[in-house]
């Protein structure tokens, strides 16, 4: 393992603290920079999926995993950058202005809400936030005039400097990597910054930080106008990537896909957001693939280990019947949340820090290290 | 007038449908700080374990009603066991989460066992009204009424009155605490969701012939449900009720008076202002952490 030796403050903030992070981040960026021309288109879109995700997932990290405000209306952030930029794109508005708009009036709006936040706490706060998204998606529905209602808008594609790009093209995606690559950076870059210091003080402890002359309610707000606005800024793309956008889509459940993206991450790093992301937007197809590939491999078990032909395609149609049941998806989902919450409460890339300090360690890692504390005496009611 | 008066009782059974949801929600909170979101789910389950016995199995209303509860108060402590015990003590969030995902794999497993179709259970209520002068009220509908106090009576005078009740609320303020005074801990958590799925299912049986059942009726209600029980004031059996009625009465004023699509929103944007006004609630304790 490698001993860092630090001998000025600046090192311990650095984005870089050694070489070997140039070397892998570096070869991660190359590796997705050529991904569009080894993937498969359908691949390719997920990675979209992934990308598009990510930013939302950092959003949200700041705001739940750095600045400790729980919020459940990030569905209606996305919501409204991507109405904006559909509106604005009526209008023939070019899309660097419509894409700054969409966000800075998302931050705006985001804003807002973190004002009447700052008195709430906990599940109250989880709550004002769901009736937040709940009313954004009823005026989504009922503003006619400007969100054509329930029947949804037409997004067209993109044209940046008089080039259209279309949803599918490497081009939409490069511009999605750039997104996201942009908001990692400037997060890591907050997050160093006295400003993220302040929040993280924040979430460990509000009255610690007021007495150490933390200005809590600012920060909460700008926590609040950030996050909203890198979400706003996912919305555009996302409202591209789909090219049609109406209320529906736009619910508690996609705002649970998103907490559940930082909580199946990991909450302590961005490294979670992308983990998550990746998570959330390739399980739909994995588990497309063993619904259909599944009962073949399971008979085929069943055969080598004795079972006779009629046996084992029996077996075959039994499970092909229970894969194709109504709802499983819904139920192994379910299942993933609880077992990552009961087991690895620190996400993918918890485990991820565990094996890698295994192998560093070898001889000597204890499980202990990584062990959470709990706490029994402490009542969030008195906080 | 009697439209505003016939609006007003239909708001206050609605609420009361709320407030019983709204029950389970503070009776969990208030015994175990946990917010469980799969209130509404545990709800939908008790529905169908008595359209089970008494739709399927064809016994008598009432005991198939006492059956789903017992079966229910069995299934909300195998529960507990299973996802709750080993996170009680790790911040709220992870708890919720947990809820969530629980939520989610009951109404897909109700799902595939039950189908995705409304059922209804035959009462001895769903058909008859009660005429006061003008004023028509449905026997099913008095029926979530009176349950509703009787169980909000019963559930407050336990809670302030019996040893378990003040063995519940210790355990809540400062578990440690009530574990040195010689209270079972685990076995009070575990006896307060038996409680609450009991308290749910009878939710959903009275709520059969009104809503039916189907897989999603936990979802749709619970999130009605939980906005009652924060305008309440979380941890408050009195306001859990009162704030369903609330909800209720705003929706169905809402859904008369103003245009189409208030209706859904009135309850939230209320609960918004309250949430402003008074963050705790409308009978919520208030306290600050002491340094």
């Amino acid at each position: 393992m490698r001993f860092l030796f630090k001998t000025d403050y600046e090192d311990d903030i650095r984005l870089f603290p050694h070489s070997g992070y140039v070397v892998s981040y570096g070869l991660l960026l190359a590796v997705l920079l050529i991904a569009p021309y080894l993937l498969s288109s359908y691949l390719m879109s997920q990675l979209v999926f992934v990308c598009i995700y990510a930013t939302v997932g950092v959003a949200l990290l700041i705001l739940t995993g750095f600045t400790g405000q729980a919020s459940l209306g990030h569905a209606a952030f996305l919501a409204i950058g991507a109405y904006t930029a559909a509106y604005l794109q009526k209008y023939n508005v070019p899309f660097p202005v419509y894409f700054l708009a969409a966000g800075l009036l998302t931050g705006c709006i985001g804003a807002l809400v973190g004002f009447p936040a700052l008195r709430l706490q906990g599940i109250y706060l989880v709550i004002a936030t769901i009736s937040f998204a709940f009313i954004v998606e009823e005026i989504l529905a009922r503003w006619e005039s400007v969100t054509n209602g329930n029947e949804g808008l037409r997004v067209k594609a993109l044209s940046l400097l008089g080039v259209t790009v279309s949803r599918d093209s490497p081009t939409f995606y490069f511009l999605c990597l750039a997104v996201l690559v942009l908001t990692i950076v400037g997060t890591l870059n907050l997050l160093r910054s006295p400003t993220g210091r302040a929040f993280v003080a924040i979430r460990d402890s509000e009255t610690a930080a007021r007495s150490m002359g933390v200005n809590v309610a600012l920060y909460k707000v700008k926590s609040f106008a950030i996050s909203a606005a890198i979400t706003g800024f996912a919305g555009v793309l996302f409202a591209h990537k789909l090219s049609f956008i109406s209320p529906e889509m736009f619910t508690l459940q996609l705002s649970i896909e998103f907490i559940i993206v930082i909580l199946i991450g990991g909450t302590f790093s961005l490294h979670g957001a992308v983990l998550g992301a990746i998570f959330i937007v390739m399980i739909d197809p994995f588990l497309t693939y063993l619904k259909d590939d599944l009962p073949g491999i399971i008979a085929g078990v069943a055969a080598t280990f004795g079972a006779g032909s009629a046996t084992a395609g029996n077996i075959q149609s039994k499970v092909a019947a229970f894969a194709s049941l109504n709802g499983l998806k819904g139920a192994i989902y379910g299942i993933i949340i609880m077992l990552f919450v009961l087991f690895e409460p620190l996400g993918i890339y918890g485990r991820w820090l565990k094996i890698k300090l295994f192998f560093q360690l070898f001889p000597l890692y204890k499980r202990s290290t990584f062990k959470r504390q709990k706490i029994y005496v402490k009542s969030e009611r008195n906080r | 007038m009697l439209d505003f008066v016939q609006q007003l009782v239909s708001g206050v059974a609605l609420g009361c449908v709320y407030g019983l949801i709204a029950l389970g929600f503070v009776l969990v909170y208030k015994a175990t700080e946990v917010v469980n979101f799969a209130q509404g789910d545990l709800m939908m389950l008790g529905g169908f374990f008595a359209f089970t016995f008494i739709g399927m199995m064809g016994l008598n209303y009432w005991i198939g009603f006492a059956g789903a509860v017992a079966a229910m108060a069995l299934f909300g402590m195998l529960a507990e066991r299973i996802v709750v015990r080993p996170i009680l003590g790790y911040p709220q969030f992870s708890i919720i989460m947990a809820t969530i995902g629980l939520g989610y794999f009951l109404r897909s497993v109700a799902g595939m066992i039950w189908g995705t179709d409304d059922f209804k259970i035959e009462t001895p209520f769903s058909q008859g009204v009660l005429r006061v002068g003008s004023l028509v009220l449905a026997h099913d509908k008095l029926s979530v009424i009176a349950a509703t106090v009787i169980l909000c009576t019963l559930l407050w005078l336990f809670f302030n009155k019996t040893t378990l009740g003040t063995a519940m609320r210790a355990s809540s303020e400062n578990m440690l605490a009530a574990y040195y005074m010689g209270i079972p801990v685990k076995r009070v958590v575990s006896i307060v969701w038996a409680i609450s799925a009991a308290v749910a299912t009878c939710a959903g049986v009275l709520l059969a012939p009104i809503t039916f059942i189907h897989s999603n009726v936990g979802l749709v209600l619970g999130l009605k449900a939980f906005p009652a029980a924060v305008l309440g004031g979380f941890g408050s059996i009195p306001g859990a009720v009162v704030g369903g009625v609330l909800i209720g009465v705003i929706e169905s004023m809402a859904g008369f008076y103003l245009a189409e699509g208030w209706k859904d929103v009135a309850p939230y944007i209320v609960l918004l202002a309250v949430l402003l006004l008074k963050p705790e609630g409308l009978f919520g304790l208030h306290a600050r952490k002491k340094v």
